[in-house]
């Protein structure tokens, strides 16, 4: 149901979203991996209108020294909206929602990082939103991975993350936010896809079992092709430099 | 006992722990899909519209509703409001401090929220009293007692304990005055969710962890199923990831036991007015 | 036995490197008997001995043993001074290992010596995780810094500053009449008779920098000091 009692259709008779997309098919995207010059890692993130950046600071001393964790790094999230990235303004204080964010978040990427190897010191990832249209949670695991390894942090595997949705009874990979306002369900997935191990599941409205398993799959599908893009962001200003200097093609 | 000391699990004992569940057993003797003993008092607070105490195990949750007359969200004009709220104050455990909601506190909060949103639990649009201007509003609290574990699932059967059970006051309207009547009615309800939580120990799954297996585990998830056998919340936590398959089996294991927890609840729909 | 990586390919966080009998170091772990990259980094394969590693491209300085290290003092203590060596763990640099031998000590007498800000050659004597690295400057060419121009750049590039053999190093020492005082926690003092061949030194490092991962460094760089020395000239 839309606002002010229309209906609003979000699949058309072609199977056409409202944005002209078929329900398997991501939004275009693009990462970018270091655009900071002052954290020790940095990613950028577009995908849709979602547009995100990610610094991470780190490993580096505790403060306040008493948060110190004697075996192991400390790792810290902050998931964070621009006062202007939505439609009304958000108030700059912390919402509850940008609270369990951050430690969802937190949760997705900590599984892949190897945390004993900087006891005692601390791994600060901040996440700011600039605009927001829909998966920026799933959107922010994904730039924030490839700020992690940006920074030289070592770590299993990269996360690649997305959301699916229910829309007019059907699942849709990557849900902008027309989508998950008006649809019956969304479902944001991270993973370590290499590995195969999830690290983010939550859901909200209604999947029967059946479409839980096959939401599932979508989202893997959608995952494995942001991999490949943050595998291939992360390279390339390596391989630019190298091929600049007249090295043979790689 | 300190908070520092509470959180950490001596090494003999989780020795202990893990030895045991490679048998597929656990310190308290239960099998790894099985719950531990389940109280649910309702009605105990009279000065609220609803509420219901739980005891799972050593783990004490509280929940209390209030209904009052308040405005509708602007994008929702003809829908009631629902509220939840959830607080782990220093009474239940010597790591919780006193102190505006941390990120656990949010996080069991806007769970239980959803599952009960998603389900759905209310029919939010039998709740208007004036169309666009007064709507009941429902505020459901809930409050821990005593940690020793799995406060998902005790604070979901508080809260919807509680609402099962909470008094509607009756509206009129006359002569063009909005009136409540002391006459009371069940609130409106649809479809009831139940949450359950499995707990991931290495490669053993286990529903309803205590405190203790919590400090041992590697993550949890928590499923919520409403009474069409849908899935209307899922909540994974924790610093460990799961497997494709173990997220499969864990859902089963899920939606197996939620089928037994919903015998727990109250009866929906007046039984208890 | 393959092998799946060539020799200076650029390999990311969980990427296959090799798979059964390879001596393999750096930063991977394995699980069975593949071996995968824990970081963004640079695979060094010698194939004829069956060896492989990655190098990070990034990454701050964990402290080990018997490191010489360039330090800057951020803080003056009773009895010790608290010293920035570029890493997640600062250092401490204790009154005992500045003087041979036993003096009156004060925060102001301290600071007399060595004053926030100052930068010394040091070198880690002690360091375990459990407590800050321990630092000394007793030994002979350790000790305060007084001239010479400081550069810093990836702790674990440090190695191309060096050079197979001190190639590098050398090329760079001899090309500009400079001395090099390498830290391992990357940072570089440049000691020469002339601020602007300094400069071009700090230039040079900052290209080795930026081009760490690549071949034929050691001829560009030396290419690229002889043009700016053709330009200084003019």
């Amino acid at each position: 149901m839309g606002v002010k009692g229309e209906t609003v259709r979000l699949l058309d008779e072609e199977g056409r979203r409202v944005d002209g997309r078929r329900l398997d098919e991501l939004r275009p995207f693009k990462i970018e991996a270091g655009v900071l010059k002052n954290a020790d890692g940095s990613a950028y993130i577009e995908l849709g209108n979602n547009k995100i950046l990610v610094a991470v600071y780190g490993p580096r001393e505790v403060h306040p020294r008493h948060q110190a964790l004697s075996d192991r790094v400390l790792l810290r999230c902050r998931y964070s909206m621009l006062p202007f990235s939505v439609a009304e303004r958000k108030s700059p204080a912390p919402t509850r929602r940008e609270i369990e964010l951050s430690k969802v978040i937190r949760e997705a990427l900590e599984p892949a990082i190897f945390v004993e190897e900087f006891p005692r010191t601390a791994i600060d990832v901040f996440i700011e939103v600039i605009e927001a249209d829909g998966g920026t949670r799933t959107a922010s695991i994904t730039a924030a991975s490839v700020a992690l390894a940006d920074a030289g942090i070592p770590m299993r595997d990269l996360v690649a993350a997305i959301a699916v949705g229910k829309i007019d009874g059907k699942l849709a990979l990557d849900i902008n936010g027309v989508e998950d306002e008006l649809g019956e369900g969304d479902m944001p997935v991270a993973m370590m896809p290499r590995l195969g191990e999830i690290t983010l599941l939550q859901a909200d409205g209604r999947f029967t079992p059946d479409e839980f398993r096959q939401a599932l799959e979508l989202a893997r599908k959608g995952i494995l092709t942001l991999y490949e893009a943050q595998k291939r962001t992360l390279k390339e200003k390596y391989e630019r430099i190298a091929k600049e200097v007249g090295e043979v093609e790689r | 006992m300190s908070a520092r000391a509470h959180e950490v699990i001596s090494a003999l004992k989780k020795d202990t722990l893990l030895s045991l569940l490679k048998r597929n057993e656990r310190l308290d003797g239960r099998r790894l899909d099985e719950y531990r003993d389940i109280d649910i008092k309702v009605n105990l607070v009279g000065k609220a519209e609803g509420s219901a105490l739980v005891h799972l195990g050593g783990t004490k949750v509280i929940a209390g509703v209030k209904i009052s007359v308040g405005k509708p969200f602007p994008d929702t004009p003809n829908k009631g409001v629902l509220i939840v709220n959830a607080e782990l104050i220093p009474v239940a455990s010597p790591t919780f401090e006193a102190g505006p909601p941390g990120e656990d506190d949010v996080e069991l909060a806007r769970v239980i929220d959803r599952g009960i949103r998603s389900a759905p639990m209310l029919d939010l649009e039998k709740l208007v009293l004036v169309p666009g201007e007064k709507v009941w509003t429902v505020f459901v609290d809930i409050y821990t007692l005593d940690h020793d574990g799995n406060l998902f699932d005790a604070a979901g059967l508080a809260a919807t304990a509680a609402l099962l059970t909470s008094k509607l006051r009756e509206a009129k309207v006359e002569d063009g005055e909005l009136k409540i009547t002391d006459n009371v009615v069940p609130l409106p309800l649809k479809s009831v969710p139940v949450f359950v939580t499995v707990a991931k120990i290495g490669n053993k799954l286990l529903l309803d962890p205590t405190y203790e297996e919590e400090l041992v585990m590697d993550a949890r998830i928590t499923f919520a199923f409403n009474e069409e056998g849908e899935i209307c919340c899922i909540q994974k936590g924790g610093a460990g990831s799961f497997s494709y398959d173990e997220i499969l089996q864990a859902m089963e294991m899920a939606r197996e036991a939620a089928h037994k927890l919903r015998a727990r609840l109250p009866p929906k729909n007046g039984a208890n007015v | 036995m393959p092998m799946y990586v060539t020799h200076r390919q650029i390999v990311v966080p969980g990427e296959l490197i090799a798979e059964g009998k390879y001596e393999v170091g750096g930063h991977v772990y394995s699980v069975g008997r593949k071996y995968y990259s824990k970081v963004l980094g640079v695979a060094e394969v010698i194939s004829e001995e069956g060896k492989v590693r990655v190098i990070p491209l990034k990454g701050k300085y964990i402290p080990s043993v018997g490191d010489i290290v360039i330090g800057k003092i951020i803080d003056v203590g009773l009895a010790n001074w608290v010293v920035d060596i570029n890493s997640p763990y600062p250092a401490v640099l204790q009154v005992s290992e500045v003087f041979s031998r036993p003096i009156v000590t004060s925060k102001a007498s301290l600071a007399k010596v060595l004053d926030i800000g100052d930068v010394i050659i040091a070198k880690v004597i002690a360091f375990d995780y459990a407590r800050d690295p321990l630092l000394t400057i007793k030994e002979s060419k350790l000790g305060k810094v007084t001239r010479g121009t400081l550069v810093e750049i990836t702790p674990s590039k440090v190695p191309r500053v060096i050079g197979k053999k001190g190639s590098m190093v050398k090329m760079i020492k001899e090309l500009l009449d400079v001395d090099l005082v390498i830290g391992k926690n990357g940072r570089i003092l440049i000691l020469g008779k002339d601020k602007d061949w300094e400069a071009i030194a700090a230039l040079a490092i900052k290209k080795i920098e930026l081009e760490a991962h690549t071949l034929g460094l050691t001829d560009r760089v030396k290419d690229y000091i002889k043009s700016l020395l053709e330009k200084e000239e003019r």
